[in-house]
C-alpha cells in the first residue's frame, strides 16, 4: 500500500513537471492565451480595487456635464445624468465578476457533485440526475433563466441562481462522463480492494481526478455566465439602476444610440465583450493544458 | 421511416412532461402568495381568500397540478393583466414576427457560416482559416444586444442606410394581408414589391445581429467536421482515383460533414430563441420576446409563464424536427434505429 502511494506520488510529481512544460508549450505556441491571462489579471484587479481607484464616484451625477463625449477629463464621456462612464465601467467589474464567479462556483458544487455521483454510482442516482439535466436542456436556456428570475423574484441573488441552474446540465454531464470512465479504473479497484468504502473512493479517488476537468469547464462557462447575467439585466431584471453594471449601462445608453451619443452604450458593452472574450480564450487555453485530447 | 418517426415522437413525451412540471413549479413558487398578488393592492383578507379559492390554491399540490394540466389542454394560459386578453391569443398573434426574425437570422448565418467553415477546413492554415477561428471565438463573445446597438449606430445614425429600429414596418406602410404572418412572404403573395422592400429593410439589421451571434457554433462545427471527413479513407480513395477537388469537397465530403452540423442546430436554436428576446428589445420588434419582457417588468406573470412554456414546446418540436431531418439526410440512422 505504501509502495502504491509512493509510486503514485512520484508519478504525479513527474506529471506536474510535464504539465508545466506542456503549459509553457501551449502558451508559447499560442500567444493569445498569454494575452488572455494578462487580461484576466486586469479584470481581477479591477474587480478587487476598482471602486477605490476610479477618478469619479460611479454614482455622482452632474447634470451640467451630461452626455459629454469622451475627453481627457472623462475618458469614456458622461451619460445622461452626467456620471463619468469610465468610473462606472470600472466599478461595474466587481458586480459582473462576482455574479459570474458565484454562479459558476454554485453550479460547480451542485452540478459537479451530482454528475460525479451519477457517473460513479449509476442506477437511480444516474437516472434522476440525467432526467433533471434533460429537462433543463429542453428549454431555451436564456428563456428558462428569465422564467426562473420572474418566478423567484427580481434580485441579483436569483440572477446568480438562475445562471447556475441553466448551466447545470453542462456540468452534470461532463462530471458524469468523467466519473463514469474512472469507475472501474485500476486505481479505483485498488482502493476498493484495500477496503475503502464507496464514498471514500468517491471523495479521495474520483473527485481529485475529475477536478481539473471541472475547473476547465468553469473557465469555459464563465464568459457565458457573464453574458447571461448582463443579458438579464439588459432587459431589466436583477440589477437596479443606478447600480453600475455593464448590461444595465448598455440598456441605459440604448436610447442615446439613435441620437448619436454612442459612447454611453459603447464602453460598457465593449468592457463586457472584452471580459467574455478573455474568459473564452482563457478557457480554451486551460483546456489545452489540462485536457489536450479536446484541442480543436 | 414512419415507425422511426413515431418512436422518436414517443421519446418526446417524458420531455414534455418535464417541461410542464417545471413551468407548473415556476407558477407556484411566485414570490409571496400568488393569491395576494392576483387579488391586487387593495385586497382585504376575505377577497384574498376568495381569489385563493377561485385559483384553486387552497387545494393540495397534486390537484393543483391536475388543474394546471387541464387548463393547458384547453389552451388556457391565463389572462394578461396589462391587456386583459388571453395570453394564448397574445402569443399567437405575435409569434409570426418572432419566427420570421429567427428564421431569417438563421438563414443568413447558415449562408455565411457553412461556406466559411468548408473553406477554412479545405484551406487549413490559410487566412480564411484564421478568419474562421476569429469569427468563431469573437461570435460567442459578442453580447447580442450590444452588436445590435452598434449596427443601429453605424447603419442608421452614421450611414442612414437602415430605417429607424422601430418594429417590423415603417408607420407609412400597412401590413400585408395575413396569409403566413411573415411579412416578406405575405407582401410577395400580395404582389406588393414596395412593401416587400420596406419589410426587408426593417428585417435586415436584427436578422444580421442574430446571424452574427449564431455564426460561431455553425462555422466551428462545419470546419471541425469537414476536417474529420477530409482525413477519412474514402476521400483519400476519391483523390487517388483522380476526381476533381470540387467533386470531392462538394459531393463526397460536404454531404457527410453536414450531419454533425445538423445536430449542432439544436444547440444553435437554444441560443437563437434566447437571443431573440434581446434583439427584439433592441429593435422594438413586436414579437413574443418583447411581449414577455414588458410583462416581466410589469410583474405580469401569466404571460411570462406562457411565454416560457411556448418557447420550451417550440424548442422541443424543433429538436424533434432536426432529428427527423437527420434520419432523412443519413440513411444509416434509419437502418440502425
Amino acid at each position: 500500500m505504501t509502495d502504491i502511494t509512493a509510486n503514485a506520488k512520484t508519478r504525479s510529481s513527474g506529471g506536474g513537471m510535464a504539465l508545466l512544460r506542456h503549459a509553457r508549450y501551449v502558451i508559447g505556441e499560442n500567444p493569445v492565451t498569454g494575452l488572455s491571462f494578462g487580461l484576466f489579471l486586469l479584470i481581477v484587479i479591477a474587480a478587487m480595487i476598482g471602486p477605490w481607484i476610479v477618478p469619479y464616484s460611479p454614482l455622482a451625477s452632474d447634470t451640467s456635464a451630461a452626455l459629454k463625449p469622451p475627453s481627457v477629463a472623462h475618458l469614456f464621456g458622461t451619460d445622461q445624468l452626467g456620471r463619468d462612464i469610465f468610473s462606472r465601467v470600472v466599478a461595474a467589474t466587481q458586480l459582473d465578476f462576482a455574479i459570474a464567479v458565484l454562479s459558476v462556483v454554485l453550479v460547480f458544487l451542485i452540478g459537479g457533485l451530482a454528475g460525479v455521483a451519477a457517473g460513479f454510482f449509476g442506477g437511480w442516482t444516474d437516472r434522476i440526475v440525467s432526467r433533471v439535466a434533460d429537462t433543463i436542456m429542453a428549454f431555451p436556456l436564456f428563456v428558462l433563466a428569465m422564467g426562473i428570475v420572474a418566478a423567484l423574484g427580481n434580485t441579483v441573488q436569483n440572477i446568480i441562481l438562475a445562471t447556475a441552474i441553466i448551466n447545470f446540465p453542462l456540468y452534470a454531464r461532463v462530471a458524469r462522463a468523467e466519473a463514469n470512465i474512472r469507475r472501474e479504473a485500476g486505481f479505483v479497484e485498488a482502493a476498493r480492494l484495500s477496503g475503502n468504502s464507496e464514498w471514500r473512493i468517491l471523495a479521495f479517488q474520483i473527485l481529485p481526478n475529475v477536478f481539473p476537468i471541472m475547473v476547465v469547464q468553469m473557465s469555459l462557462t464563465m464568459g457565458y455566465a457573464i453574458l447571461n447575467a448582463a443579458g438579464l439585466s439588459f432587459i431589466g431584471l436583477g440589477v437596479r439602476p443606478p447600480t453600475p453594471e455593464w448590461g444595465i449601462m448598455v440598456a441605459e445608453g440604448a436610447a442615446n444610440i439613435i441620437s448619436g451619443e454612442w459612447w454611453v452604450a459603447f464602453f460598457p458593452g465593449a468592457a463586457l465583450m472584452i471580459a467574455v472574450f478573455c474568459f473564452n480564450l482563457l478557457g480554451d487555453g486551460l483546456r489545452d493544458i489540462v485536457d489536450p485530447r479536446r484541442r480543436t | 421511416m414512419l415507425t422511426n418517426v413515431l418512436k422518436r415522437l414517443v421519446t418526446v413525451i417524458p420531455t414534455l412532461i418535464g417541461v410542464v412540471i417545471v413551468t407548473f413549479l415556476l407558477t407556484r413558487v411566485l414570490p409571496g402568495d400568488p393569491a395576494v398578488y392576483f387579488a391586487g393592492p387593495t385586497a382585504t383578507p376575505e377577497s384574498i381568500a376568495e381569489v385563493r379559492k377561485s385559483l384553486g390554491l387552497d387545494k393540495p399540490l397534486p390537484e393543483q397540478f391536475a388543474r394546471y394540466v387541464g387548463d393547458l389542454a384547453r389552451g388556457d394560459l391565463g389572462n394578461s393583466l396589462a391587456t386583459g386578453r388571453p395570453v394564448l391569443a397574445e402569443l399567437t398573434s405575435r409569434l409570426p414576427a418572432s419566427a420570421e426574425l429567427t428564421l431569417f437570422g438563421l438563414l443568413i448565418s447558415m449562408l455565411i457560416a457553412i461556406p466559411l467553415g468548408i473553406l477554412a477546413a479545405v484551406k487549413q492554415g490559410s487566412w480564411i482559416d484564421h478568419t474562421c477561428r476569429i469569427v468563431a471565438t469573437a461570435g460567442v463573445s459578442l453580447p447580442v444586444f450590444f452588436t445590435g446597438l452598434l449596427l443601429v449606430y453605424v447603419f442608421y445614425f452614421r450611414l442612414g442606410w437602415a430605417p429607424a429600429p422601430l418594429g417590423r414596418l415603417d408607420v407609412f406602410y400597412d401590413a400585408p394581408p395575413t396569409v403566413t404572418g411573415f411579412y416578406l412572404i405575405d407582401s410577395l403573395l400580395a404582389g406588393n414589391f414596395e412593401l416587400f422592400r420596406a419589410s426587408l429593410s426593417q428585417l435586415i439589421l436584427p436578422g444580421v445581429t442574430l446571424a452574427l451571434f449564431s455564426l460561431a457554433p455553425i462555422a466551428r462545427m462545419t470546419r471541425a467536421s469537414m476536417l474529420t471527413v477530409m482525413a477519412s479513407d474514402y476521400i483519400r480513395t476519391a483523390r487517388a482515383s483522380g476526381l476533381s477537388s470540387y467533386t470531392i469537397v462538394v459531393t463526397y465530403a460536404f454531404r457527410n460533414a453536414m450531419l454533425p452540423v445538423i445536430t449542432t442546430l439544436g444547440m444553435v436554436f437554444s441560443f437563437l430563441l434566447g437571443a431573440n428576446v434581446l434583439v427584439e428589445k433592441v429593435f422594438a420588434w413586436p414579437g413574443i420576446g418583447s411581449f414577455a419582457v414588458e410583462a416581466l417588468i410589469a410583474s405580469d406573470y401569466a404571460p411570462v409563464q406562457g411565454f416560457v412554456l411556448t418557447m420550451a414546446v417550440m424548442y422541443v418540436a424543433l429538436n424533434l424536427l432536426i432529428d427527423i431531418l437527420y434520419g432523412v439526410v443519413d440513411p444509416r440512422v434509419r437502418l440502425e434505429a
